[in-house]
This record gives structure tokens, C-alpha cells and sequence, in this order.
């Protein structure tokens, strides 16, 4: 149905940091407006949650705006736009004092200002941080202050399946109720997706079971191109079985990165020398793309350890002692021992690289807007884009609270010149409903299980996209996601209930996951040299000539998305070489 | 649920014996006000009252009455610390230290008490 | 080593005729599977039906709780191993509404959560040029309560929160109080009316069990008798000192 009693003036799709944010910003800018939040899970379920090391911003006199902008760019392997890096860094400091206003609980020097650290490809330390639970406490502080507004109205587990559009606009969405089953239409003036990445097409990965790229795919849908999808970060400490993260503060406080002979193999990788303490940019504080394509490298050469869930190295932090690894790394610790069942203080961590991040995402503009009026998209899901090829630690807690503002704030402006919504959108809620009965609630006599794709899925993803491609696994990898494709639609659904049923929500993420592994392959394929997180071995390196481009993949029925380019905006820091540990 | 809810965990159990336990607490105020007026009403009183007290049942209710009273005692002195939170400077006072201020002032006014008597 | 393990599941669905019954999974029996890679496995491969809720599989997000073997725990820290032999069962939370399966209705936490206004309040200006300043001392008076991730382990421990129908429960006043203890914060009075009213902390008989069950140590048994002790402080001050207005 739709509803009046359900009409928004601003709706955000996802409860995660940018999606409160925006929620919070749309309401201030005007307390009149109504701000509709839907989210599949509870807003404190978002997988911001999960984020430990800590949030970048400019706050000392030892830095400037310039220093975090150039790493930004630098480490982005210069397919950062830098008119947005620029806007991020020098809009940081205030997004994070204002967190720090409504509560968020930021570890403190002595004399009771905020405390930074440092951290991987970042020159100087400016990494605020709540002991390794930044994004846990980040996430809780911005929810519970969205508690405050009336104007805010959630609609927890409710599941968006697609986006109204008519009229050369985005007017709201359809979105099926979990506990009830119910399919709505929620009209709405302006609509912001900030529903974070993708990771879950890959199968080793930090990422969530939510991190499905539900988003990204609503927009692709829509007609939105995907912008710079090939760019998938890896970062190098996860934890085999499971893909939890060991935050990279467990590095930037001493830990030692060693291949199966006990060796710091990284200052065989143009990454430094080992030093006994730290040193910002170098050996294990390097950038985490080449982090991860070192221990690739390790892997060929055999000096990687074998266990049941394949190669790893250690991080062995050992040396830092108890004391250090209870009051900084309490987190780390109590990982390990709750999942790996390993104490750090005794043994070292079996690691290895994990998918991580999406620099890539829904091409939006420096406001967060989208090519299609009416839709805007900050967070993960999203591009602006200030990653680049690779996005740097730290960079992205502080992207969703910049960036979720600014998403925020435009479209609570656009909502305010619209009045009413066109006529055509009863019959499209109507082809939605249709599609869902068709293809998921009704659909009988289907023969192959969701997990079934799924996994297929993964190691097509892992083997043909992973940290290293070429043409030919490129290729392959495409033959085998055509085909499931072609099989989602076979799908067996057993659930027929209309209760908060799990297996109808695992379906429509299957189809989502497809849309975003096929417009990174595709992106990938595109690409023809080496940049940052996207690593060629058929094209080993950087080529600005023809590549100094964001990709942007427009879905296409029935086919590979088609891939065009769109040039990098560079204002004041021409492409040079990334250095690391020199 | 049932009223019966207490018997399915141990925690739950030790709780409603806590709590019954207080029952032991008001036994002994009784006692002691009937003891205060049997003092007021003179030493016949007085005598007859301690005689009823040497009676078998008497001792066994106020044997078990000091048991209840024991147990209630320790766990909410060990419980103490969970309502008192004391800083000295930046240290957080361990828990065990507020309990154990309990029983020495316990162990002290006992102490009083016994040299005021003897 | 055993081979198989039995997870016995309590399955309810509102639109089934018959009622909750419990039904048995044979799985495989892995020293690294917790119950919750138990439950995809049965899941992905034996049960598409089944309906529980989960999400970072590392003890963060807070969705994954359930009652194992009757004590309620998050599932993705409980292995397979430390249950052994089995059969293990699965109950949802207690003293929730069920909606399916293992999936409870926690509309009532969500609500109480703005209730007590779980956020600072300020009666200072907003200066956004710098931070207010906060010692590590000062940020430890509160810390332990902000740690609370909502998994709503501590309700199902709380026989009281099950007697009382209008009890707000553990975590939500652990909140209260770690916005009470903030030094950024000015709402503590507002607070304190919230919670010495019908529903608050006085409901509480100090179990104790929600700060055993707690998985992050966040304590909110302490929280509530703290707030029980400076509640009746101020109730004392007020009423019996001609001054005492606090």
C-alpha cells in the first residue's frame, strides 16, 4: 500500500554512521521536515559497529589540512578528486568535535583534550580514536542522539527492494516489512542511500552478513552508474576462519608482521627498513593495498604458513607486553582469545589478507548527489570520491560523518523546493509488488539453494577479482557470474511465511551481491593498468594517460554493465609516485 | 511465569535465600524489643523471658536465625561494593577493599559490644 | 571426537496452526564452530525456514543473543566444543515477545532507550571550534556503562524485568547512568525523576544476574544500585534539610 501516514520529506535508506548523520543534519536544517530512516537491521546493528582503529581529522598544531589531504591523495594513488579531499579534510575537524559534543567517548591525554594516533599511510598522527571501538562507540553516540529529534521517525527491519522513480525523479521506495511481511511504498521528496559496501561478494572478508551492496544495487537499477567499483581493499591483518579484523593499531603500536621463518618480509617490498619501534608510512604502517600484495608475493614464494582456512603470516605483538596490550589493544586481545582461542600476550595472530572496503560506489558529487535528482548516497556506498584506489585508515569513519552531512543536507534543500509527488507511482509500487510475488514470495518449484549461488559466488570473486587479476581470471570469473545469473532466477524458496522471513531477505541480497560482483568485474576488466588497490599482472603499471579516469558502470539488461570513464579532478598535487618507508 | 521461577538457576535461588533471609533479620528485632520491655516490666519479667529463651525451640529458631543472619550479612557486604564506588585520587577503590571496610567495622562494633558486656 | 552434535531449536511461526515446538538438527561437530556457524550451516543446507538474527559474527553488533542451554548468551562467542556432547538447545531470549523462530520483539528496550534520554544534554553553548575537555580519569567514571552493545542478554536474566511488566529493565538504566556520570553532561536531574518513578530503578531487587550474563563487563547491576544510592541521597536531602535542594 501506499500510505500517507508512511510519506517522509527526506528518507535515508541504512542506519550506519552516514545515515544518522544525515538523518541528524536533515532535521536540524529544518526541525519541520519528517526524516524517514529504514534499515534492514536496528540502527545499532549497522556495520559501522565494527570499525576499531579510529577516525582522521586535522585537531594538532604539529599538522595541517594540506599533510592529511596530500596522504589522502597519495594513498588514493591519485584517483582521489582532490576538490573533495579538500573539503573532507578541512570539514573533519568539526564533524568530529561535534561527535565529541554529543558524547562520543574519545580516549584523552592527560590534560583532557582528545588524544590522536597514528596510523597506516598517514604522515602525522591524527587519528582520534575510543580505544580499538571507534566505530562501536561512534555508531551508539550518533544513534542514541537521533532519539532526541521527534522529527526522526525509524522504520527498523523493514527491507528496501527498490527505489520509486517517475517522473525523472527519485520519489521514495518499496520496501517489504520483516515482521509483518508487508510490501509499502514509502513516498518521499529526497532519498539517501547510506546503506555501506559490498564485501560480502568476496569470502574472506571483515565485512558483515548485512554488507550486501543492497544500496549500491538499488541505484545501479535505477539507471545511476557504479563509479570506480574495480577498487576493493584488502587489509592485511584478519583473522583466517573468520575474517575479524585485527585493527591496524595493533601495528601502529609495534607489531610485527612475519612470514613462516620469523622475518619481516616487508622491507623486501620497497617499504622501508625494520625499525624495533614504528615509524609512520613505513614497513608495517605502510599502505594496506600494499600490505596485502606483499604477502601474495610471500605466498609464491612459499614463505607463507598453511593452516585449515589457507595461507597466513603472524602478527606478533608479543613484545608490547601485557600492560600496553590491556590498556590500547583490549579488543585485539579479547578477539583472539573469544575466536581464535590464542592469547596475543603469549602467541602470535594468524593473519592474512581480507576484503575489507569498497572504494567504489554510487557516483555521487562533492553534495552527495547523484545523477538522478532526487537520490543522494554518502558512506561506503558511495563514491565522491576521496579514496581513490586505495582509501587510507581512518579516512572512512570520518568520510561517513563529513560526507553524511553534507548527503544530508541537500537533500533536506531539494525536499523543500518539491511539493507532492507524481501520479505514476501507484503503478510502478504496483510492477514491484508483482516482481516480489513472481520472483520470491510465491516462486515454487525452484531447484537450487541461495547458499548454493552464493558460494559460487565467492570463488569466482576470490579467484578471478581478488588482490592480484588479469584478463584471463577476469574473464572466467564473468563466464561463471553470467551463469549464476541465470540460475538466481531457479532459486529454491522454501519459506512461505510471511513473518520475518529470513530466507526471502537472503534471496533479494543474493541478487543484490550479483549486481555489485558484476560491475566489478567488469570495472576491472576496463581497467588496463595497475593503480592502488587494482593490480594487474597483465598491465603491472600506472597509466595516467589513459587511466588518470574514474570508471562508471551503467547496467545494461541482460548484459555486463557498460563501462565509461569520467576525468579526475586534480587541483593542487599533480600525480607523482607513491613512496612508502623512504 | 510461575511463582515458582526462583528454582530454576542457582543464582536465582541464592537470591530468594538472600531475600528470605531478611525474615531472620526481623526475628531478632522482635526479640530485641520484647528483651527492652521485659527489662522495663522488672527483673521477674526479665527472668521469665530468658527462661522461655533457654527452651529447646527458642535455641534452634535462634540458631538458624544467626545462620540467616550470617548469610545475609556476607552476601550483601560482598554486594556492597556494586552501590559504593569510591575514588581515592584516580583510583577506583577495589571492590574487595569496600567489602572488607564492612566487615572490619562489623568485627569492631562486635568487639564494642562484647566489652561493654563482659 | 564425536562426528555430529544435536541442536534442539524452538521453531514458532505466528501463521503455522500448530504452536512453538522444538525441533531437532544433527550438524557437524567443529572444534572452531561456534552455535551461530551452527545455525547458518542447518540454514544454508538442512532448514531454509529457520529465522534468527545475526550480523558481524564478533560479538559487536549485539544480534545474536539467545538462550543456549537455558543461560542466555550471544552465539557467535559459544562454541560447539565447551557445549559438548550435546544435544544443545536453542531457545529465543526470555521473557521477550516471540515473533519467529529465535527472533524476539525488543520494541519495549527501543522505547524505554528515549525515555530516559539516553544522549547529553547540555545547558552549555555549542562551540564547535574546540573540544570539551575530559581527563582519562573523568572519561573512566562513565566508561564501562558506554559499552553496552544492546544485545539484550541482561533482560532475559532479569526475573524481575519478566514479574514486572513495567520495568525498564538492566541496559536501558546502565545507559541513563552512563550519561549521569559524563562530566559533558547536565542531566542528571531530569534523569533522576525518570527513574525514581513507576518503571524505574526501584522495580530492581538486586539479582544480580543481568551484570553475570553481560558479555562486555558493562555491569548494570552495579549501575542500578548505584543509582538506587543516590537516588535515596537525594530523596533525604531534599525532604529532611531545610536547605536540601540539592
Amino acid at each position: 500500500m501506499i500510505q500517507k501516514s508512511h510519506e517522509c520529506d527526506v528518507l535515508i535508506i541504512g542506519a550506519g554512521g552516514a545515515g544518522l548523520r544525515a538523518a541528524i543534519v536533515a532535521v536540524e536544517h529544518d526541525p519541520g521536515l519528517k526524516v524517514g530512516i529504514v534499515s534492514k537491521v536496528y540502527p545499532m546493528r549497522s556495520h559501522t559497529v565494527s570499525a576499531e582503529g579510529g577516525a582522521a581529522a586535522v585537531i594538532k598544531d604539529f599538522d595541517s589540512f594540506d599533510l592529511h589531504a596530500y596522504d589522502t591523495i597519495s594513498g588514493g594513488d591519485w584517483l582521489c578528486d582532490q576538490d573533495a579531499v579538500e573539503v573532507f579534510v578541512s570539514e573533519a575537524p568539526r564533524e568530529m568535535i561535534r561527535l565529541e559534543h554529543w558524547g562520543c567517548p574519545w580516549s584523552r591525554e592527560e590534560s583532557g583534550k582528545v588524544a590522536v594516533r597514528p596510523f597506516g599511510g598517514m604522515k602525522n598522527k591524527r587519528t582520534w580514536y575510543a580505544a580499538d571501538k571507534t566505530g562501536f562507540h561512534l555508531l551508539h553516540t550518533l544513534f542514541q542522539t537521533t532519539l532526541k529529534y521527534d522529527g526522526i521517525v525509524r522504520f527498523d527491519e523493514w527491507f528496501v527492494t527498490s527505489l520509486l522513480v517517475d517522473a525523472g525523479r527519485c520519489q521514495g521506495a518499496v520496501v517489504l516489512e520483516m515482521a509483518t511481511g508487508k510490501i509499502e511504498a514509502i513516498r518521499a521528496k529526497a532519498v539517501v542511500i547510506c546503506t555501506g559496501g559490498g564485501g560480502k561478494v568476496f569470502p574472506y572478508t571483515t565485512n558483515a552478513k548485512i554488507k550486501t551492496g543492497d544500496g549500491m544495487s538499488l541505484a545501479y537499477r535505477a539507471g545511476v552508474p557504479l563509479k570506480d567499483m574495480e577498487f576493493v581493499q584488502y587489509h592485511p591483518t584478519g583473522l583466517p576462519f573468520t575474517g575479524i579484523l585485527i585493527t591496524e593499531a595493533a601495528r601502529a603500536e609495534g607489531g610485527f608482521l612475519l612470514n613462516k621463518d620469523g622475518y619481516r618480509y616487508l622491507q623486501d617490498y620497497d617499504l622501508g627498513k625494520p625499525e624495533p619501534v614504528p615509524v609512520l608510512k613505513s614497513m608495517e604502517l605502510g599502505p594496506r593495498d600494499r600490505l596485502s600484495q606483499a604477502f601474495m608475493k610471500e605466498m609464491e614464494k612459499g614463505r607463507t604458513l598453511n593452516g585449515n582456512y589457507g595461507p597466513y603470516v603472524h602478527l606478533d605483538i608479543r613484545h608490547l607486553g601485557k600492560e600496553i596490550i590491556n590498556s590500547r589493544l583490549p579488543f585485539v586481545r579479547e578477539l583472539c582469545m573469544k575466536y581464535e582461542n590464542l592469547d596475543p600476550v603469549e602467541d602470535m595472530i594468524p593473519v592474512r589478507p581480507v576484503v575489507h572496503y569498497m572504494m567504489g560506489g554510487i557516483h555521487t558529487d562533492i553534495e552527495g548527489a547523484t545523477p538522478l535528482p532526487g537520490l543522494f548516497a554518502a558512506g561506503e556506498c558511495a563514491c565522491v570520491s576521496i579514496n581513490g584506489a586505495n582509501r587510507l585508515g581512518s579516512n572512512s569513519l570520518t568520510e561517513l560523518l563529513v560526507f553524511g552531512a553534507r548527503a544530508g543536507k541537500s537533500a533536506a534543500q531539494y525536499a523543500k523546493t518539491r511539493n507532492g509527488f507524481s501520479t505514476g507511482l501507484k503503478s510502478i509500487y504496483g510492477d514491484e509488488w508483482n516482481r516480489l510475488q513472481k520472483l520470491y514470495i510465491k516462486k515454487k518449484n525452484g531447484k537450487i539453494r541461495i547458499a548454493e549461488i552464493r558460494d559460487r559466488l565467492h570463488n569466482a570473486m576470490e579467484k578471478g577479482a581478488g588482490i592480484y587479476r588479469s584478463e584471463q581470471s577476469l574473464f572466467e570469473s564473468q563466464k561463471i557470474i553470467e551463469n549464476l545469473q541465470e540460475l538466481s532466477h531457479e532459486i529454491r524458496i522454501s519459506d512461505y511465511s510471511s513473518v520475518f522471513n529470513t530466507e526471502i531477505i537472503d534471496a533479494l541480497e543474493l541478487s543484490c551481491l550479483l549486481d555489485i560482483a558484476e560491475s566489478v568485474i567488469q570495472s576491472a576488466l576496463c581497467r588496463k593498468e595497475s593503480r592502488g588497490s587494482h593490480q594487474r599482472i597483465d598491465f603491472p603499471n600506472r597509466d595516467d594517460r589513459n587511466y588518470l579516469n574514474h570508471s562508471l558502470a551503467y547496467k545494461r539488461p541482460e548484459n555486463f554493465p557498460e563501462i565509461r570513464y569520467h576525468p579526475v579532478k586534480i587541483t593542487r598535487w599533480p600525480p607523482g609516485e607513491r613512496i612508502y618507508g623512504r | 511465569m510461575t511463582i515458582f521461577w526462583w528454582t530454576r538457576k542457582k543464582s536465582y535461588l541464592r537470591f530468594i535465600l538472600r531475600e528470605l533471609t531478611s525474615l531472620a533479620v526481623a526475628f531478632f528485632t522482635i526479640e530485641m524489643i520484647f528483651l527492652f520491655w521485659s527489662l522495663k516490666e522488672g527483673p521477674d519479667v526479665y527472668h521469665e523471658f530468658m527462661e522461655f529463651l533457654r527452651s529447646p525451640v527458642l535455641v534452634f529458631l535462634n540458631l538458624s536465625a544467626m545462620a540467616g543472619l550470617l548469610f545475609h550479612s556476607i552476601t550483601w557486604f560482598n554486594l556492597s561494593a556494586k552501590a559504593i564506588v569510591v575514588k581515592i585520587g584516580k583510583a577506583r577503590i577495589p571492590g574487595k577493599l569496600v567489602a572488607s571496610v564492612n566487615y572490619i567495622a562489623w568485627i569492631i562494633i562486635s568487639a564494642v559490644i562484647v566489652w561493654i558486656l563482659y | 571426537m564425536q562426528q555430529q552434535i544435536t541442536l534442539e531449536i524452538f521453531r514458532y511461526n505466528p501463521d503455522d496452526k500448530e504452536g512453538p515446538a522444538y525441533k531437532k538438527y544433527e550438524v557437524p561437530f567443529r572444534k572452531d564452530w561456534v552455535i551461530l556457524d551452527a545455525l547458518n550451516h542447518i540454514k544454508d543446507r538442512i532448514d531454509g525456514t529457520l529465522s534468527f538474527r545475526w550480523s558481524c559474527r564478533m560479538g559487536i553488533c549485539g544480534s545474536c543473543g539467545m538462550k543456549v542451554n537455558g543461560n542466555p548468551v550471544l552465539t557467535c562467542a559459544s562454541f560447539l566444543e565447551k557445549l559438548a556432547p550435546g544435544p544443545i538447545r536453542i531457545e529465543p531470549l526470555e521473557y521477550f515477545p516471540v515473533i519467529r523462530d529465535l527472533v524476539i520483539n525488543m520494541d519495549d528496550f527501543m522505547d524505554n532507550l528515549k525515555k530516559v534520554r539516553s544522549w547529553i544534554i547540555h545547558e552549555k553553548d555549542d562551540n564547535l571550534d574546540e573540544e570539551y575537555l575530559q581527563t582519562p580519569d573523568q572519561l573512566s567514571d562513565y566508561k564501562q556503562y558506554s559499552m553496552c552493545i544492546n544485545c539484550m542478554l541482561c533482560y532475559s536474566a532479569c526475573p524481575v524485568y519478566g514479574l514486572e511488566p513495567g520495568f525498564m529493565g538492566p541496559a536501558v538504566i546502565a545507559l541513563a547512568q552512563r550519561y549521569n556520570m559524563d562530566s559533558r553532561d547536565d542531566g542528571n536531574k531530569l534523569r533522576m525523576d525518570i527513574m525514581n518513578a513507576e518503571g524505574g530503578i526501584w522495580h530492581c531487587t538486586f539479582v544480580g544476574d543481568c551484570s553475570a550474563v553481560c558479555p562486555k563487563n558493562v555491569d548494570p547491576a552495579g549501575a542500578i544500585q548505584r543509582y538506587k544510592l543516590e537516588g535515596a541521597r537525594a530523596w533525604w536531602t531534599r525532604w529532611l534539610l531545610p536547605w536540601g535542594k540539592e
